[in-house]
Parts: structure tokens; C-alpha cells; sequence
């Protein structure tokens, strides 16, 4: 083993170098330059922005990406075992069963969790909404009768 | 069909990783509560204790088994290695998660960030330290590495409306990843110089070739012992630790401290006397450099804080130094010191932690010296039992800090490493004076100068059960070790590797 079996590597790198620092030269030497005030704002999908940026505003897909990552790699682990599956017999079934069973925590978690409530969340339930209706309604009929 | 036979199923040797399966199931065990209905994080709690005593009691088995039926052994082709020394550190994680659920319940409680998830993330992060301190492939190593420091990253961040909690899981994530990437460089390295990431192997390969051109191998060492030189916190790499240990909330730091260390050291050991044996006179100047800075560095940085959270992780990083001193030095002897000194270092810490807990109450204002002035007047107990911790870590004779410390400095002497010896000697002097300091503060000085207003009094710091169980439980050991330690110096004796 020696450090000579790693050159295409360094040449790799140094390419990669190479290729960066030219990109980013040369597109600074021949791209035309018109700014306008609209160009010069920091990039937000390519739309005006309307409002100053330094606001909170919730970051709901970060969830998404997590639960993605969780069922990913349950299908990653999947595959190889359903090419294999006659051949590792109840072996691997067995163990199959128990990583599944091992994912089906963590869904239960996120589910008790809400994370799968994408929808604005409600504030009041439909029997609150009712009865708050009623009792306005005969608190109403009360005033006119009086 | 490319392959004819049904592929036999591997000899599955559950009794080797009996306790992290025991840790890890309590972990799910506990996510199932909170799935089935939130109750009382106290049960949570209740629950990861049993968890981390029965994981022990799993532990302390297999302890018995490989020291007298002589039965160390590899484990999942390699993978795993069931030895003194990894049935040892197991055992260790086991306290330091017991200390960790044990001082937790009350402080978040009192911070009104109490959630069962906690306990969850810290047995996961305990099963990671484990499968550390067992790991007998490089991969294994950086496997358990991640799965320790993740859940770490977000116990750090777990005040999450606190500003410096939300600064200690930011820095502590950057540099943990940036540290994980070095330590994964090397291991690539260390692979691409001998075929195998299988620790015993690589030691056979190097006994059975003469490498020419150690290069690589060279280069991946430096790598691995950069990347886990962060973990254990030595001093060029310990930027993070003041500043994660200041902001994270303090019974988390009390275990990261002890746990993190703990899974460090171990995987520093391994890779290095299992794997690189054959390097040993490269490796060895290397830690003998990095303790030397380590016990200075952590010493004399100490003595600059004016926060308490802060002397104590310049303290830690300290005696991280003082433990390498002990691997450094290459002898039984040194090593038997650094395996009891880290036991000792467990409970200091954590009952040193427990303690600043109690005493900054909520919100975690009151961590400044200038705080723990006249301490012992107000709060008597608590102010001796840190002093009590402050003097065992000073390596005041009768606790156990003196004789880690003893124990350590003794392999040193066998190596004939007076360089080292002297350094340890001057650095545990210099690091005297800022644990008394402290003790001074609080037995010596008026609460504020002469001249100034009263501060108005505050109210009297609350004992839960659990957290007296783990203060009288540290300091039990601090003494108990410090009187009579040859019963665990004889266990850190026969902690041995396996190859």
C-alpha cells in the first residue's frame, strides 16, 4: 500500500480546484453586468420580495425530511432482503419482522406527535363551535323577549 | 440462482451485547409510554433507572464471566469484543446513566421542561457509549460514535428557550460533526493502509508484514486520535467543552461529562493499543504531548473563569489529561490508573454537576464566583458536599481523586517518564488552587463587600428524593474509593483487552 495509489485522487481534487476557480473567474470576466435594484436583492425564488425578511416563519417540511429519512432507509434495508428472500428463509424474515417492528415505534411517536397534521390546526372542535353558536342564539332570543 | 443453499443464518450472540439490548429496549420501552399516554415524566424517569440498573446487573455478569471462567471473546464476526476491559467500561457507562437519570428529574422540573423523550435520548446515547467501549472495528467505533454524540447534540439543546442552551447545541453539533468527519477520514485511511477496518485483524496484518511505507497508516492514526481527541476534550481540539458545558443544562453536562469521556477514552484505547500496537512508538509521544498541554492548558484556564459551569469544564478537561497520562504511559500500571480514574472521575463530576444544578436554580442564573460567596451559611449541606467534590478533585488524600491521581502517577514512574510525571505533579498543584478558591468563596467571603446593599435573600434550595440518592451515592464512592480502593484498582487491574 503506498501514497502514490491515491494521485488520481489528488488529481481529482486539484481538477475540482481547477474547474471551480475558472467557473467562477471566467463567468466573472465574459457575463454581461446590468444591475438593477431588483437583481441586487437577496434571491427569494425570484419573486419581489414584499415585506422585510427578517421574520419567523415556521419550518414545517424540516419534519417531513426527517420522517423521509426514517422510511428511507427502511426501504434501502428492503430491497436487498426481497431480491434475497427465498434464500435467507426465516432468518431473514425473522429479522426483517423485528427491524420493522422497531420502525413502527418511532410512526406511532410522530403520529401521538401530530407531525402528520399538516393542516393549519383547529382551534375549537365541531361540538365547541355548536354549542358556542347555540348559546349566543338563546342569549340573543333572551334580549329580544326582554 | 446465484446462490443454491439457503444462506445460514449467523451464530447470533446475544449475551455480548445483553446490557446495550437491555438500554436501547428500555429506550423504546420508554417511547411506548409517551405513545400511550403522557403521563408523569417521574415514570419515565423511574423506568430508564431500572433500565440502566438492569442493563449494570447484565453488565457486571459478563464482568464476572470473562475475569473467572477466563471467556473474552469476539462477538457478530468481530464486530463486537466481550473482554474485561469492555465489560468494565460498560459497567461505568451504566453508573454515569444512572447518576444522569437520578439528578435529572428534579432540575427539569424545576425548569418546567420536563419531557419523557429526555430519558429516551440518554439511554440511547449510554447504548452508543457501550457499544463504544465494546466496538472492535472502526466502523463499530464511529457507528456508536455518532449514535452517542447525536443524541448528545439535542440533550444540549434541550432547554430549547434558553439562548445559551440553543448556542451549546449549535457549537457542540458544528464541532461534533466537524470532529465525526475527522475521525471518519481516518478510519478511511487506516483502511486503505491495511484492507480491514477489524481491529484484531489490522494488528495481525502489521505483526505478519513489515510495512515499508507507514504512511497511510501513519496519517489515519494522527486522524483518529484528532477526531477522538475532541470527544475526550484534549487541548488543542477542547474549544467546544467551555462553552457547551456553560450553556447545556447542567445534569446533561453532568453526564456528558462522565458518559462522553468515558466512550472516548475507550475507543482511543482499543483502536490504539488493539489496532496499532505495532505503532506504539509513534503513537505514544503523541499522547505524552497531548497530556502534557491537556493537564496544563485545562489548569491554567481554569484559573481565569469567574463562572462555576465553566472552572468545571476547564476542570474536566484537566483531568482528561491526567487519564491520558495514564494510557501514555504504556505500562499495566498506567493504564489500571486511568480505567480507576475515570471510575472516580465519574462520580466527582456528576455529583459536582448535581450540586451547581441545585444551586442556580431556576433559569440557571446563579453560576458566577461571586454567587457561591458565603455559600456555606446559606445553604450548609449543599456548600460542604461541593466542597467535598472540589477537594476530592484537587486530590486531597482520603478521596478517591488521590488516589486516581496516585494510581496514575504511579505508571508514569514505572515508564520512567519524568517529564510527564513532573508535569502531572506542577499542573494537579496549579489546579488546586482554583477548586480551593471556590471552597474559599463560600466559607470565607462576606456575600458582598463592605459598603454594598444586601442582596435579597433567596429561598431555600429543595431536595428531591432522587437527587439525594444520587449526591449521597457520589459521595459514598468519593470517600469509599478514597479509603479503600483496592477492590476496584484490582477490577481495573484484570480490565484487560482482549488481544
Amino acid at each position: 500500500m503506498q501514497l502514490g495509489d491515491y494521485l488520481p485522487i489528488a488529481v481529482m481534487g486539484l481538477l475540482a480546484l481547477i474547474f471551480g476557480g475558472a467557473s467562477y473567474v471566467l463567468s466573472g470576466l465574459l457575463a454581461p453586468r446590468k444591475p438593477t435594484p431588483e437583481k441586487l436583492q437577496p434571491y427569494e425564488c425570484g419573486i419581489v420580495p414584499e415585506y422585510e425578511p427578517p421574520q419567523r416563519f415556521p419550518v414545517q417540511f424540516y419534519l417531513i425530511a426527517v420522517i423521509f429519512i426514517a422510511f428511507d432507509i427502511e426501504v434501502i434495508f428492503m430491497y436487498p432482503w426481497a431480491v434475497r428472500m427465498r434464500d435467507l428463509g426465516m432468518f431473514g424474515f425473522a429479522l426483517m419482522g423485528s427491524f420493522m417492528v422497531m420502525l413502527i415505534v418511532p410512526l406511532i411517536y410522530i403520529i401521538r406527535e401530530g407531525v402528520l397534521d399538516w393542516a393549519p390546526r383547529r382551534r375549537h372542535s365541531r361540538d365547541e363551535l355548536i354549542a358556542r353558536y347555540r348559546a349566543e342564539h338563546e342569549a340573543a332570543a333572551r334580549e329580544e323577549a326582554a | 440462482m446465484l446462490i443454491a443453499d439457503a444462506i445460514a443464518a449467523p451464530p447470533s450472540d446475544w449475551w455480548a451485547i445483553a446490557p446495550q439490548l437491555v438500554l436501547g429496549g428500555t429506550a423504546v420501552v420508554i417511547i411506548l409510554m409517551i405513545c400511550v399516554k403522557r403521563v408523569d415524566p417521574g415514570w419515565n424517569a423511574l423506568v430508564a433507572a431500572v433500565g440502566t440498573v438492569a442493563s449494570g446487573v447484565f453488565a457486571w455478569e459478563q464482568w464476572r464471566q470473562v475475569t473467572t471462567d477466563a471467556n473474552p471473546r469476539l462477538a457478530y464476526s468481530g464486530m463486537i469484543a466481550v473482554d474485561g476491559f469492555s465489560a468494565f467500561l460498560v459497567l461505568v457507562v451504566c453508573v454515569a446513566a444512572f447518576l444522569g437519570v437520578l439528578l435529572a428529574d428534579q432540575y427539569f422540573k424545576r425548569e418546567g421542561i420536563d419531557r419523557g423523550e429526555y430519558y429516551a435520548l440518554l439511554l440511547f446515547s449510554a447504548c452508543g457509549m457501550q457499544f463504544m467501549a465494546a466496538a472492535n472495528n472502526l466502523v463499530m467505533v464511529f457507528v456508536a460514535l455518532e449514535l452517542l454524540s447525536i443524541c448528545l447534540y439535542v440533550l444540549s439543546a434541550w432547554n430549547r428557550d434558553d439562548s445559551r442552551s440553543q448556542e451549546a447545541g449549535a457549537k457542540y453539533l458544528l464541532l461534533g460533526a466537524y470532529s465525526s468527519a475527522i475521525l471518519l477520514f481516518g478510519i478511511a485511511l487506516l483502511y486503505g493502509g491495511t484492507g480491514t477496518t477489524n481491529l484484531a485483524r489490522m494488528a495481525e496484518i502489521f505483526s505478519e508484514n513489515v510495512t515499508r511505507e507507514p504512511g497511510l497508516v501513519l496519517l489515519g492514526m494522527v486522524f483518529v486520535i484528532v477526531g477522538l481527541g475532541f470527544k475526550i476534550a484534549a487541548v488543542p481540539f477542547h474549544m467546544w467543552t467551555p462553552d457547551v458545558y456553560q450553556g447545556a443544562p447542567t445534569p446533561v453536562v453532568g453526564f456528558m461529562a462522565s458518559g462522553a469521556k468515558i466512550a472516548g477514552f475507550a475507543g482511543l484505547f482499543r483502536v490504539l493499543e488493539t489496532g496499532l500496537a505495532a505503532f506504539e512508538f509513534d503513537w505514544q509521544p503523541l499522547l505524552v504531548g497531548l497530556a502534557i498541554v491537556t493537564m496544563l492548558g485545562g489548569s491554567i484556564l481554569a484559573i481565569a473563569q469567574r463562572d462555576v459551569k465553566r472552572m468545571l469544564a476547564y476542570s474536566s478537561i484537566a483531568h482528561a489529561g491526567f487519564i491520558l497520562t495514564g494510557l501514555a504511559s504504556g505500562t499495566a500500571a498506567g493504564v489500571r490508573g486511568a480505567l480507576f480514574y475515570l471510575v472516580a472521575y465519574v462520580f466527582m463530576i456528576a455529583g459536582a454537576f448535581g450540586v451547581v444544578a441545585l444551586l442556580a436554580r431556576r433559569g440557571e442564573r446563579y453560576t458566577s464566583l461571586d454567587d457561591y460567596r458565603d455559600m456555606f451559611r446559606r445553604e450548609p449541606v449543599l456548600a460542604t458536599v461541593l466542597a467535598f467534590f472540589l477537594f476530592a478533585m484537587a486530590g486531597i488524600p482520603g478521596t478517591s481523586g488521590f488516589v486516581a491521581k496516585f494510581a496514575v502517577f504511579t505508571g508514569v514512574a514505572d515508564a520512567h517518564q519524568w517529564v510527564l510525571l513532573t508535569v502531572g505533579t506542577v499542573a494537579s498543584v496549579i489546579s488546586a488552587y482554583f477548586y480551593l478558591r471556590l471552597v474559599v468563596y463560600m466559607y470565607m467571603r462576606p456575600e458582598v463587600d463592605e459598603g454594598e446593599a444586601q442582596p435579597a435573600a433567596l429561598p431555600r434550595v429543595r431536595w428531591a428524593p432522587a437527587t439525594v440518592v444520587a449526591l449521597v451515592l457520589t459521595v459514598f464512592f468519593t470517600i469509599q474509593l478514597g479509603i479503600l480502593p483496592q477492590g476496584l484498582l484490582d477490577m481495573a487491574g484484570k480490565a484487560t483487552l482482549l488481544f
